[in-house]
């Protein structure tokens, strides 16, 4: 009965539900699109660095696994590195942050990518006929809506566009090596060194014995199962407290919400609540009512902010699938419906206590 | 304390704190109210009936004095005590309907069986009652559905649906049109016919305080 009572209850006042509702889905879509974001860029960075189809990542010392390194490594290394035991190949690439840190120019011979992995795949166009020349990826004309022949600014610098690339490996831009070591004054200098090695079962051996080499003491050398696990938002504490930070502000804007809308809606059934206090309902029964009507908002508004993260997916992969990867974060749902219900039942606390400790009398006589 | 008796008021005293002025509302009321009597109490505003109803109800404490209720005391009742007596001893019927509009007729008078911890449901006694109220085929429209004569019968289900020792009623016809409060003073007076239920009523109307088996008048805080 209780439960009819609730619903019946949110059913009399569909503005308010509504707005209740659509409040805690906003707050739950701003931790999930929030998390499907940071996990879709490192997916997606992981995704491309694997796509190189290397063993092996070298970056220079001090430089994070997961940060992007200014060119500080002589491309001499390259070499170096294929004159090691079982080292079959190396790639050397230089890589440029551009649009606020969101997407990365890499710099790059194409021959030896060629070599390296069998190189790009062309979806229109082909490879730079000049210095001037910059390969997109299929997302990025996308969202900038460039084709063949199109000119991009990266750092002011007109390119004209040679081709458009399939996604996936490596880069979304890529630039002849020089002209981006050029652009950043790094000449002759590389930001990463890709190696593969003769054999899987070489690759720790590989590793360690690089690491022995004294002058190599400092560089970060990972594997590539190494840099995978490593592309995880724990690995990154900015983004970590910054989803903490959304997450906290959620919590708040959902227990304001549902404060607001319990306050009101103690007030105006005012009168309700003193018949409910005549016909003997306890304290603890006028909170089991307006608990589960806020457990019920909040359980809505959690499947509604799950829909509207899938329209902000949609939404980002369509409007700006090269600058931003949404995904949908499975793992997370709970996580977001247990903020959501904790935020709610917070804002309802204060109202459900007005309304248990309200005069059974003057409520009776409330207009 | 005789058993005869569902009610006995002794010397009643309710003061309220109004700002900082003390307000006698009830200044020694003597009360008895035999088992299955019907009682009008007639008294002009401010004469004490409301408050009385109230301390009867156990929605406040009295200030002094005793107040039995089929022989429970009301001044030794804690708040949970006194919740628990509205659930099952005593039932109200308002002015004003008071059902809730959210709920249908028939959710109205479960809710009342809800909070006192009955499983919702109407047996054929009280199905019985409905058919006497003449409500049996309103209950599934709400409040706003139904015409005020029929939300008062509605009310008058709800605060006997738990067999309560008292059923106490605020003007009860006091928003009706005549036709409606003959209806429902004639309800009462079945009520208490047939199934010997105690009642007190509240009203300013002589016609309808005539359908109780005696009429008290207050005035001032006292019976007079």
């Amino acid at each position: 009965m209780t439960n009819r009572l609730v619903v019946e209850n949110l059913r009399h006042r569909p503005i308010r539900t509504l707005l209740s509702v659509i409040a805690v889905g906003i707050q739950v879509t701003m931790i999930l699109t929030l998390v499907g974001i940071s996990y879709g860029m490192l997916d997606d960075s992981n995704r491309r660095a694997q796509g190189v189809g290397a063993d092996i990542l070298v970056k220079p010392p001090s430089a994070g696994l997961l940060s992007f390194s200014t060119a500080t490594m002589p491309d001499g290394m390259v070499d170096y590195f294929k004159g090691q035991p079982h080292i079959t190949d190396a790639l050397g690439t230089v890589v440029y942050v551009i649009q606020g840190g969101i997407t990365a120019v890499t710099g790059l011979d194409l021959n030896a990518f060629r070599h390296f992995n069998g190189g790009f795949r062309y979806l229109t166009g082909g490879p730079f006929q000049g210095p001037d020349d910059i390969l997109v990826d299929e997302f990025y004309q996308r969202e900038k809506r460039v084709h063949v022949g199109s000119i991009v600014r990266i750092s002011n610098r007109p390119m004209r566009v040679c081709g458009v690339i399939a996604s996936g490996k490596l880069a979304r831009l890529a630039v002849p090596i020089q002209t981006l070591q050029d652009m950043i004054g790094a000449k002759g200098k590389v930001s990463q060194i890709w190696l593969k090695v003769d054999n899987a079962d070489n690759i720790n051996r590989v590793i360690t014995q690089l690491k022995a080499i004294p002058e190599l003491a400092n560089y970060g050398i990972w594997s590539m199962p190494e840099l995978a696990a490593y592309y995880s938002v724990d690995n990154l504490p900015a983004l970590k407290y910054f989803i903490y930070v959304i997450m906290s502000l959620s919590i708040i804007v959902g227990f304001l919400v549902v404060f607001l809308s319990m306050y009101t809606a103690v007030l105006e059934r005012t009168r309700e609540i003193g018949v409910l206090k005549a016909l003997g309902a306890s304290p603890a029964y006028i909170l089991k009512i307006l608990f589960r009507e806020t457990l019920l908002l909040a359980l809505i508004g959690w499947i509604v902010g799950i829909g509207f993260t899938y329209g902000t997916r949609w939404l980002i992969m369509t409007l700006v699938p090269a600058s931003l990867t949404q995904e949908i974060v499975y793992l997370w749902w709970p996580i977001a419906g247990v903020i959501a219900i904790a935020g709610a039942l917070l804002g309802a606390f204060y109202p459900g206590l007005k309304a248990a400790r309200q005069d059974a009398i003057e409520a009776l006589s409330y207009e | 304390m005789s058993s005869d008796f569902m009610i006995r008021v002794e010397d009643l005293r309710k003061v309220y704190r109004v700002g900082e002025i003390d307000v006698a509302a009830l200044r020694g009321v003597n009360l008895e109210v035999a088992r299955g009597e019907f009682v009008s109490i007639v008294g002009p505003s401010g004469s004490g009936k409301s408050t009385l109803f109230h301390i009867l109800g156990g929605l406040t404490k009295p200030t002094s004095g005793s107040v039995h209720i089929d022989g429970k005391d009301l001044r030794k009742m804690s708040e949970a005590e006194r919740t628990d007596l509205r659930k099952k001893t005593v039932g109200f019927v308002f002015q004003k309907y008071n059902l809730l509009p959210t709920l249908t007729g028939a959710g109205n008078i479960a809710i009342a069986q809800d909070i006192a911890g009955i499983l919702p449901g109407f047996d054929n006694d009280f199905k019985a009652i409905l058919n006497l109220l003449g409500i049996g085929n309103r209950l599934h429209h709400k409040p706003r559905a139904m015409s005020g004569g029929e939300q008062q019968r509605v009310a008058i289900a709800r605060a006997i649906v738990n067999h309560p020792a008292i059923l106490l009623a605020d003007e009860p016809t006091g928003n009706l049109d005549t036709e409606n409060s003959n209806a429902v003073l004639g309800v009462l007076r079945d009520l208490n016919e047939r199934l010997g239920q105690t009642i007190l009523m509240i009203t300013h109307n002589p016609e309808a305080a005539a359908y109780g088996h005696r009429i008290i008048h207050m005035r001032d805080g006292r019976v007079i």
